[in-house]
């Protein structure tokens, strides 16, 4: 049982990540989509928010993606804390640091603007999407790699 | 199981039985789980997979997405039904604007932060202090985002 405190192997990994979609929608008639659970926390902290996309949001109807999101914040302690042989290091150092600190701010920033405009992310689209065979879902895909491809070769590499 | 939760197919869809409530949060943390033992919430695999240093993280999103596309076939094809007894029905995501757009912007702050949503609430579970600044970069990006929908070309 030594391998489980290790890293996992992609095949694992793809295969149990894979299954979340059949999971959800047999279990909870959920399709699997993360980013969604940002504009719930939005639209329970800004009820009365004068904008529609938070005023208008079901909160009730969505309210899944919450305790959904709870449920991987307390995977990764479980993970981290009784599933890993060694100390698990996710950020590099060099992110302590009022630099680091801007830098995820920013890219946070990126991320929240960027999946909400784009209606999904990794999960929604590129997931959940594409296994749907929904073509937008596959261009969103290509274009996640396109914004990443840039920053990580492009201007990106300068400034980070 | 709890049967006496289980609703008809005239509830409300907004109303959750205790089941499905549950089973969302114990997926969730399957989910956090397989997302620090897949190494898919580390910046270096991602920093890696846009350098194109490794497989890794392009095997494991292929296979994902292999197994849900395998998963929703048999669905459909065997016309299973969810435990509530409702058909599953994928609700598909429109094509406009913000795909594209949107799509690169998330891709950015994806090499970026090492993050994509999911990873963020798992980075945040497994203790990093540092993750909390992408998820207050996030939230601001998504109040941003309501602020400027209307003026934006979807």
């Amino acid at each position: 049982m030594d391998w489980i405190m290790q890293p996992w192997p992609w095949w694992v990994s793809g295969i149990l990540i894979g299954l979340t979609v059949p999971l959800l929608c047999i279990l909870a008639d959920k399709a699997f989509g993360i980013s969604t659970s940002l504009q719930q926390m939005g639209a329970m902290c800004a009820p009365n928010s004068k904008f529609e996309y938070l005023n208008k949001h079901d909160r009730r109807g969505h309210l899944w993606t919450l305790i959904f999101v709870m449920g991987i914040t307390v995977g990764g302690f479980v993970a981290t804390r009784f599933l890993s042989a060694e100390p698990v290091a996710l950020l590099p150092e060099t992110f302590k640091s009022p630099a680091g600190a801007a830098k995820l701010l920013f890219g946070g920033f990126l991320i929240g603007f960027g999946t909400r405009y784009a209606g999904g992310c990794t999960s929604g689209h590129s997931i959940t999407g594409i296994a749907n065979l929904n073509w937008p879902s596959l261009l969103a895909t290509l274009c996640f790699f396109a914004g990443g491809l840039a920053v990580t070769w492009g201007l990106g590499n300068l400034l980070f | 199981m709890a049967e006496t939760a289980r609703p008809t197919a005239n509830d409300q869809p907004s109303r959750m039985s205790t089941f499905a409530t549950a089973s969302v949060f114990v997926i969730g943390v399957y989910l956090g789980i397989l997302f620090i033992k897949s190494e898919v919430a580390s910046w270096q695999r991602i920093h890696n997979m846009f350098l194109f240093q490794e497989a890794h993280m392009y095997l494991i999103i292929g296979t994902a997405i292999g197994l849900a596309m395998l998963s929703m076939f048999l669905i459909k094809r065997l016309q299973i039904q969810s435990v509530a007894g409702k058909p599953i029905k994928y609700e598909p995501k429109p094509y406009h604007t913000g795909v594209v757009v949107g799509g690169m912007l998330f891709g950015a702050g994806w090499a970026i932060t090492g993050a994509c949503p999911g990873p963020i609430y798992a980075q945040i579970g497994a203790g990093t202090g540092m993750a909390l600044f992408t998820f207050a970069g996030a939230m601001l990006g998504m109040f941003s985002y309501a602020a400027v929908k209307p003026k934006l070309p979807h």
